[in-house]
């Protein structure tokens, strides 16, 4: 009943002004502030450019990355080969269109990972105060081990069996993203956490509990929408985080095998070839930071343009 | 203040357990076995006696807890022994976690031939990425959004978005092979014993100290940049203006002095981060430090070696942790007081 009487309200209010003007919306307002970071657009047009070559590149340029032809190893960028080709004719332009649909694609699907765990563990940890200091203890224990030597070692270790199971490729790839989304939740858990902390005491949240909402929906309607900002900020982030421990993993022989080609693993495989042929280390190279430049461009705009305590 | 750091130091040491319980169990169900790098021609009933003498069919917690008594207990037992000449009672007879490969060597020896390399590398890039990146993002900060800012905000993303095994390939490239100023490899045999060899010693650091230094720069500039900003708007400073203090003393003594706080708990919050950026390092520009040992004992599937690094990793990262907490603790009152 209440909700008519609102609507009936409303109309005259808005027909004081003569025209009806657009809502301004918290997207909306975030855009606008965003677009004026001339860095944060030019991340986001190189990022495009770099995923629409990658999926768009193979059919425009069907070559096939694995064809092997001695006859034209190791050459330079040439009209042929824009790129050259590696030590046994493969097409170096196809190889790092190949690669980089599985480096991106790792990047993206090992940060869903992360940031679904990470925002699971932080919405129940701020919003349930019982199991609080249990999960951010848990949290913090996690953020302690070290990194990037628990993950060459559970790479090293898990490898064999994935691959045995579900192939070269998709082996090597479940177990990438598996390890770096589980080794990657825990700052995205932490910032969600403090931010549903203080969204717990503002009014709208209890008056949504004095009107009897149950807190599963609590959560979901009025609590998890006013995170989002910060979840997108820490998903761009993880984005690249991830390309970047998928690379190094790959870069240091314990990622996906050579004859996968990722970003990473071409740099492998081509580093022992570097002084001859450095084109086969430059692209791959080159790629890898401009994916992750563009990646983290975007995210300080996002960042700038989502908080709103940072607009002047 | 006391109180504070003994509460830090015991909620250190079940993080210390998880952690080694973690690594343990993580190693353990790993396909591996010490006699497998014995000769052919060692008949299996001997190659099982071993492994029986080793407690390799021991209950996993049984391994466990003999495993953590020879890390925590007899390793720092002989190692006390070794820096201070004493015997310490049955010093010969206790069991030291030995390599698989290395011809039964105890683990830690190894470690500590491989330790010096990488202190030198890993300390001289974190010193002189604080000493640029410190002045860079205060001055940063009070120019904020000047042309200055603005270029060293550009070169710090930068910096943490060029994968460090990508700039190291690249520097080989550039000033090894095509100019010919620094080796292309980490000479280990080189001892610095007078000018020339430092010197020497200089110049085949040079490369790894810049790609690892670079990349630390970069955040830690960034990081101080911000903190700074954020002091500067405080009240206590438009106090000090307005008492009529030199710009130079509000700066110096009043904002820089606030805003270091921060900025000293994230750089002993990175040591341990960078000590694993170094593995990367380490492997490009063959340096024979810890990251390289670590590498080569997974692939050579020497579980003790990777036991024993991964401990030292961690044990560095809850140890500076602590320090972090410590030293906030020491530098703002508030945080001893909550």
């Amino acid at each position: 009943m209440s909700i008519t009487a609102g609507a009936a309200a409303a109309p005259p209010l808005e027909l004081q002004g003569g025209r009806q003007r657009k809502q301004r919306t918290l997207w909306g307002d975030a855009w606008s502030q965003f677009r004026r970071n001339k860095l944060a657009i030019f991340g986001l047009l190189l990022l495009g450019t770099i995923v629409a070559g990658v999926l768009v590149g193979p059919l425009l340029y069907p070559v096939d990355p694995k064809a092997i032809d001695i006859m034209v190893s190791s050459q330079g960028p040439s009209a042929a080969h824009p790129m050259g080709t590696d030590d046994l004719g493969r097409d170096m332009l196809a190889r790092v269109l190949y690669g980089g649909r599985i480096s991106l694609s790792v990047g993206f699907v090992a940060m869903a990972i992360a940031i679904v765990v990470g925002t699971f563990v932080g919405l129940l940890a701020g919003y349930v105060r019982r199991i609080d200091n249990l999960l951010m203890r848990f949290t913090d224990m996690m953020l302690t081990l070290p990194q990037i030597p628990l993950l060459l070692v559970a790479m090293a270790l898990f490898r064999d069996p994935l691959r045995q199971r579900f192939g070269l490729e998709m082996g090597a790839f479940i177990m990438v993203v598996t390890v770096i989304g589980v080794l990657g939740w825990m700052p995205t858990a932490r910032m969600v956490r403090g931010s549903v902390l203080s969204l717990k005491q503002k009014e709208f949240v209890e008056a949504a509990v004095n009107v009897g909402s149950r807190s599963g929906s609590i959560m979901a309607r009025h609590i998890l929408p006013n995170v989002f900002g910060i979840i997108i900020v820490a998903a761009t982030l993880e984005v690249a985080a991830a390309i970047l421990t998928e690379s190094t993993l790959s870069f240091l022989g314990v990622g996906f095998p050579p004859d996968v080609p990722t970003w990473g693993s071409l740099l492998y495989y081509g580093r022992n070839y570097m002084t001859q042929f450095p084109w086969m280390v430059l692209f791959p190279g080159l790629l890898i930071s401009l994916t992750i430049l563009g990646i983290n461009f975007i995210g300080d705009g996002l960042r700038d343009a989502l908080d709103p305590r940072q607009r002047s | 203040m006391g109180q504070y750091v003994i509460r830090r130091i015991l909620t250190a040491i079940p993080t210390l357990i998880f952690i080694s319980f973690v690594i343990f169990a993580l190693l353990d169900l790993a396909p591996g076995d010490p006699t497998s790098n014995l000769p052919q021609s060692i008949p299996q009933e001997v190659k099982e006696r071993i492994r029986q003498a080793l407690g390799v069919n021991d209950p996993f917690l049984v391994r466990y807890a003999k495993w953590g008594y020879q890390f925590m207990v007899i390793e720092p037992l002989n190692a006390l022994e070794k820096a201070t000449g004493l015997q310490i009672g049955d010093s010969e007879n206790r069991l030291r976690i030995t390599s698989w490969t290395s011809r039964g060597k105890p683990v830690v020896d190894i470690i500590i031939e491989r330790l010096p390399q990488t202190i030198w590398v890993v300390g001289t890039a974190y010193l002189l990425s604080l000493l640029l990146a410190v002045p860079l993002g205060i001055y940063a900060a009070y120019r904020q959004n000047s042309l200055f800012d603005q270029f060293s905000s550009v070169i710090s993303v930068i910096g943490f978005s060029l994968p460090t095994f990508f700039t190291g390939v690249l520097l080989i490239q550039i000033f090894a092979v095509w100019l010919g100023w620094f080796p292309t490899l980490y000479n280990t045999t080189l001892r610095v014993n007078d000018w020339a060899t430092f010197l020497e010693q200089l110049r085949q650091i040079a490369m790894p100290v810049a790609v690892l230094a670079f990349f630390q720069m970069a955040t830690t500039s960034r990081f101080t940049r911000s903190s700074v900003i954020e002091n500067l708007r405080m009240d206590y400073v438009r106090t000090a203006r307005s008492k009529g203090l030199s710009e130079q003393l509000v700066v110096v003594r009043h904002v820089v002095r606030n805003s270091m706080i921060p900025v000293v708990t994230l750089v002993a919050l990175g040591i341990p981060g960078i000590f694993g950026g170094a593995i990367v390092t380490e492997q490009i520009f063959a340096v024979n430090g810890i990251g390289q040992l670590l590498i080569t004992s997974i692939q050579s599937n020497d579980i003790p070696v990777v036991q024993t690094c991964l401990m030292i990793f961690a044990v560095l990262v809850v140890l500076f942790n602590l320090v972090a907490d410590i030293t906030y603790g020491f530098l703002d009152p508030r945080i001893r007081y909550s």
